[in-house]
């Protein structure tokens, strides 16, 4: 079982080393955009519970660019299911349903990591260090497995990749903005942070900003972050059932 | 060997399968002709475990393809209608994929693309990238790839759709010598040439139902064994003789101009049908 969810790895890994050089510029691109716009344009002005609005947003851009780096997986699978056909090459295979999520979701982890290693520099570049402890790289993976495990699952259930791009426009976009990765929940007004708190990437934004400030995050935004990734995660395994026809 | 069993399958409002029911033995050479649409590839699918099965049910090497998927889908290698290389990655790279998600281990799987690549001749192509190889170089590598985990059945759907003569010739080549070495191949195609010079026996498949099966020189001792164009109007008319002194004098005894020919597949396939294949 491990054996053939190391092989559907394995062949992701291949594909992201021979795109590196394009995918490393591109994952600088909105992170870069944020700091220099929102960390330049408020650094001075702005502190948060006594920190500037760099060190502020920083554990946000993490949390993001681990949301869609991610969630990125799902284009992958779906270019390879629509347009090359790759899909079918695996389910030929003896590969149960589960092994096949299970080494698209390590794939679509693997990215994340790769990316946040990259902001993680660019916010060493401006100035602004974390404390890179345990409960940190938990919470990372806790939000990459979510993420990832919802990409899947969306990947099996759409019809075509412009579904899947509008996936991304209602669900990822939005997310990214309200899920505390820019401005403190408490700036919200109340209805909203009601609805915000039931946003993943909430629980992700904040678990990696007390992290990164060196004070151990909430066990319920992990066990959430958590939960909702086994569910999502089991989801997706009953989904790729969906995707024969 | 591949068993199906009263075979239904439907898609929203087309039936693709009506009732097919079907046998095919250990080393045998089964061709599936049909036009466009009858269902070929729709059966492939759904015992290489890629389609849902709607009813009945189909067993290889009696492993159930639905209910025991896992084990049915090693006993096969598929070659697919449409390519699905890997285009990005190397020749190596897509054939060591596949050893992988069949489970081999390193050294039996370096051993076998070597192996395999002599076989089909791209032994110099293993680090050319797939997006590089001609299309009859893509299919050549996704024989080899479904041979890799030396499956004892062989799915080959449209082997040689888009080639070119030669090329066509070779690959028929290479499936028969697949053959020689104890492989049961279960191809579609619509040239009836290629399931006359390769098969053992045939299926006449149309919208979805077997219409006949048996082998190409029983199906063609059926017509007779000579054929006589005939261009009347804006239609073709065949007429067909058991000698050929026959089929002379019939000449002989008409003034308008005639083919004399020897039977072939697609006179079988049209007198059961109606029509054409392709
Ligand atoms: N995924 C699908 N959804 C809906 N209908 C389908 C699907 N796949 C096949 N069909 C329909 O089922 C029928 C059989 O199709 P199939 O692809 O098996 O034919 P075929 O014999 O392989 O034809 P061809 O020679 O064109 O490859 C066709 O009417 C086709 O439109
Ligand atoms: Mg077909």
């Amino acid at each position: 079982m491990i054996q053939s969810a190391f092989a559907v790895y394995y062949r992701e890994i291949l594909i992201l080393r021979r795109r590196l050089t394009r995918l490393i510029p591109s994952w600088c691109v909105s992170p870069l955009l944020y700091l220099i716009a929102f960390g330049f344009a408020m650094g001075k002005l702005v502190t948060l519970d006594g920190h500037t609005y760099m060190e502020f947003l920083l554990p946000g851009l993490i949390a993001m660019s681990s949301m869609t780096q991610a969630f990125a997986i799902s284009s992958e699978i779906n270019i390879a299911r629509f347009y090359w056909n790759i899909f079918e090459e695996i389910q030929a295979a003896p590969v149960s349903d589960f092994s096949y999520v299970a080494g698209e979701v390590l794939a679509g982890m693997t990215r994340a990591f790769l990316a946040i290693l990259v902001v993680l520099i660019l916010g060493f570049l401006f100035g602004v260090t974390l404390s890179l402890n345990p409960w940190f790289w938990l919470a990372i993976l806790l939000n990459s497995f979510l993420f990832a495990s919802l990409a899947v699952g969306i990947a099996m259930l759409v019809k075509s990749h412009a579904d899947q791009s509008l996936m991304t426009s209602f669900v990822i976009t939005p997310m990214a903005f309200l899920g505390g990765t820019f401005f403190p929940l408490e700036n919200f007004p109340a209805w909203a942070q009601n609805i915000i708190y039931f946003l993943p990437l909430t629980h992700a934004a904040t678990a990696i900003r007390s992290a990164s400030f060196g004070t151990r995050p909430s066990g319920i935004s992990l066990t959430i972050l958590g939960v909702t990734g086994i569910v999502f995660f089991s989801i997706s395994v009953l989904c790729v059932k969906k995707a024969k026809d | 060997m591949i068993r199906i069993q009263n075979l239904n399958k439907t898609y929203k409002n087309v039936q693709a399968l009506k009732n097919v029911n079907l046998e095919v033995s250990k080393g045998e050479l089964f061709a599936f002709l049909g036009p466009n649409g009858a269902g070929k590839t729709t059966t492939i699918r759904i015992l290489t475990g890629l389609a849902k099965l709607g009813s009945g049910a189909a067993l290889l090497n009696g492993f159930d393809v639905g209910n025991r998927s896992v084990e049915s889908r090693r006993q096969c290698g598929l070659v697919p209608q449409s390519i699905n290389l890997d285009r990005e990655l190397s020749v190596f790279e897509n054939l060591t994929i596949h050893g992988k998600l069949f489970r081999m281990d390193k050294p039996e799987r370096n051993a076998r693309i070597d192996e395999l690549l002599d076989y089909v001749e791209m032994g110099d192509r293993k680090e050319t990238l797939v997006k590089n190889l001609s299309g009859g170089l893509k299919r050549r590598l996704m024989i080899a790839r479904a041979l890799l985990h030396s499956p004892s059945i062989l799915f080959l759907d449209e082997p040689t759709v888009g080639l070119d003569a030669a090329i066509r010739r070779k690959i028929w080549a290479l499936i028969k010598k697949i053959q020689q070495h104890g492989t049961t191949i279960f191809l579609t195609t619509h040239y009836i040439e290629e399931a006359e010079f390769l098969a053992d026996r045939v299926a006449f498949l149309d919208k979805g139902s077997i219409v006949v099966v048996d082998t190409p020189e029983a199906l063609m001792n059926r017509m007779g064994t000579w054929a006589l164009d005939h261009l009347k109007e804006d239609d073709m008319e065949t007429l067909y003789f058991n000698d050929r002194k026959e089929a002379n004098e019939h000449i002989a005894a008409h003034k308008d101009s005639f083919t004399l020919r020897r039977v072939n597949l697609e006179d079988a396939f049209l007198s059961l049908t109606g029509k054409k294949v392709s």
